[in-house]
């Protein structure tokens, strides 16, 4: 215990749900691999999909003698997870499932994920253990401005923050006049949200003469979608708080998946309920530790819905070496892409996080942008459109033209290539769960 | 003797200019003057208004970027080489114009002329060195 409490950072108390997050490697492998045999099992018996999958590569569960073992397991992608809408996932019958969560899937059906109590349990302390690994403690007040709903955001949070002993305020998305006032009046002293919502709200705030930096909110847990370091850079220097990423998928539990320690060196993963692996995302070839690749992930413990091998389409890659707050769970990088959100344009690579880069290079700039591909004569065309924000809009013309000039010379410089660069009004661009869509392709395959 | 003038930004859109316009018009609040510049792909509509800040609130909450920012309103007469004589007191001096415009007035044969200056209190004082009346938003609103 006393080594325990030695390691633990900063003010806040030890939560006694942290302590897997300090088990020794080989006991943790242990874990890992015992919790990996039941779960293949679990799956083998009960799910169909899994089973044929198996059977396919001619492996049984008994053949798992070490989590090495794992990478002749067959994927499974999210593919699947619509192919076998609703339920055909399901390991549990339906009188054990307690919860039920749908993305919001952009085209045709949503995809359906399941929960048992237990699961619920499982996902509840993974919450509490990211929220004091942010530094969150009984006492803290949370707004979460995660959307409540079938989204996995909003819920996740809430059981998190309430098991940590937090005061949760249930506020959900929008309405951003009333979450200021709330993050002032309640005394709030950590948010979670979507880290480009929390940058608008910051907006606002200025907007209505509410000064953040000068509130007791010290801490921000972002995730749901992939942001940059320089956005980070933006968002405290603007607030004055910490802003710490979290990483989480539906498919896998929600958030809670993998969270930064206020040394904000890579996410530790929970690796004692999900077990990660990177892979090739050409070839599904498992890399050496340290090499970027697509992040796959098993559930060990979930009961609802065993994931074997998900091909999350996140690019990243695990950090070797320990992490100097003594977790000994190992870190992966930060999301920055993923490998299904590459452009070609003009048969140039583009990534929405180098357009994201590049805004915040110009001063006054904030990534309210969407990028907006057409096809011109067979030509491809790239617009960014970027919400004017009052720190950069100004009464003069010239102002703004030389403001568009320099948003566009930044982008030329990150991309390779020219893009029209397009003011727009705020707000324009369309969100979803405070989730900014970045890309919208209006190219239409030639025949 | 400065006025508040409130600019607002507007993507060069149909129908994108009158949504404020309504906006204030729905809330009583006068448009005292008005000037549109405008690009290929966006617009800023600049007003001076009777109630700058109550304007400012409601076109922010609208969800309109709003600037303020502090102009000069001068009178001059109505006939030809009324706007000249303004300019020709800048001439040699290191206040600059960033834009103008102007706008007549039916009775009184008076014309006003906004002035954006990037000086704009060296600018009232050459102006009323040279006799030109720097109207104040009250003076203004009795026209």
């Amino acid at each position: 215990m006393n080594t325990v409490t030695a390691l633990s950072t900063g003010a806040a108390p030890f939560q006694p749900e942290s302590a897997p997050d300090y088990l020794p490697a080989a006991i943790l492998r242990e874990l890992q691999l015992g919790r990996l045999r039941s779960i293949v099992e679990r799956a083998w018996s009960a799910v169909p999909l899994h089973r044929s999958r198996m059977k396919e590569r001619g492996i049984e569960p008994g053949d798992l003698q070490s989590l090495e073992d794992i990478a002749a397991l067959p994927f499974t992608t999210k593919a699947d997870l619509r192919d076998t809408y609703p339920f055909g996932l399901f390991a549990s019958p339906m009188q054990d499932i307690v919860r039920l969560h749908a993305s919001s899937g952009t085209t045709g059906k949503p995809i359906v994920v399941a929960y048992t109590r237990e699961d619920v349990d499982v996902w509840t302390s993974v919450m509490v253990r990211s929220f004091a690994t942010c530094g969150l403690h009984a006492g803290d007040i949370v707004q979460n401005a995660y959307g409540y709903g079938l989204f996995t955001g909003g819920l996740g949070a809430h059981y998190g923050a309430e098991g940590l002993g937090a005061t949760v305020i249930p506020i959900s998305g929008g309405n951003t006049d009333r979450q200021i006032m709330v993050m002032r009046d309640f005394g709030v002293t950590a948010i979670c949200s979507t880290p480009s919502y929390f940058l608008h709200l910051v907006e606002r705030a200025g907007q209505l003469g509410v000064d953040i930096r000068a509130l007791p909110l010290r801490a921000g847990v972002f995730g749901a979608e992939p942001w940059t370091a320089s956005m980070r850079k933006r968002i405290e220097s603007a607030s004055g708080i910490q802003a710490f990423d979290i990483y989480g998928l539906s498919e896998i539990i929600g958030p809670g998946v993998a969270v930064e320690c206020p040394h904000q060196d890579g996410l530790h993963i929970f690796e004692d309920h999900f077990y990660p692996e990177i892979v090739d995302p050409e070839t599904g070839r498992a890399l050496p530790e340290g090499e970027e690749g697509e992040l796959v992930l098993t559930t060990l413990s979930k009961l609802a819905m065993p994931m074997i091998r998900y091909r999350t389409r996140d690019i990243t890659a695990l950090m070797p070496g320990v992490c100097p707050c003594g977790r000994s769970l190992r870190r992966m990088r930060r999301i920055g892409r993923r490998s299904d959100d590459m452009l070609i344009v003009r048969g140039v690579n583009v990534f929405p996080s180098q357009v994201e880069a590049a805004l915040l290079e110009v001063e006054g700039t904030l990534p309210h942008y969407q990028i907006i591909l057409t096809c011109e004569q067979g030509l491809d065309q790239i617009e960014v459109q970027v919400e004017v924000t009052p720190e950069m809009f100004s009464d003069q013309i010239g102002v703004l033209e030389r403001l568009n000039q320099r948003i566009s010379d930044s982008l030329e410089h990150v991309l390779g290539i020219r893009a029209q660069v397009t003011l727009v009004e705020p707000l324009t661009i369309q969100r979803s769960e405070g989730k900014a869509r970045r890309v919208i392709d209006r190219r239409t395959v030639q025949p | 003797m400065k006025l508040h003038q409130l600019s607002v930004f507007s993507e060069n859109k149909p129908g994108h200019v009158v949504a404020p316009c309504r906006l204030l018009a729905q809330e009583g609040i006068d448009i005292r003057a008005l000037s549109l510049a405008d690009t290929e792909r966006f617009g800023i509509l600049r007003m001076i208004v009777s109630d700058w800040r109550r304007a400012k609130d409601l076109l922010e909450q609208s969800g309109s970027v709003v600037k303020i920012t502090e102009v000069l309103a001068v009178e001059v007469p109505d006939h030809p080489g009324g706007l000249a004589d303004v300019l020709e007191a800048f001439i040699g001096t290191p206040i600059n114009i960033e834009y103008m415009y102007a706008f007549p007035f039916v009775r009184g044969e008076k014309a006003v002329l906004i002035f954006r200056f990037d000086q704009p209190d060296a600018a009232i004082e050459r102006l009323q060195e040279r006799g030109f009346q720097v109207l104040s938003i009250g003076a203004l609103e009795e026209r």
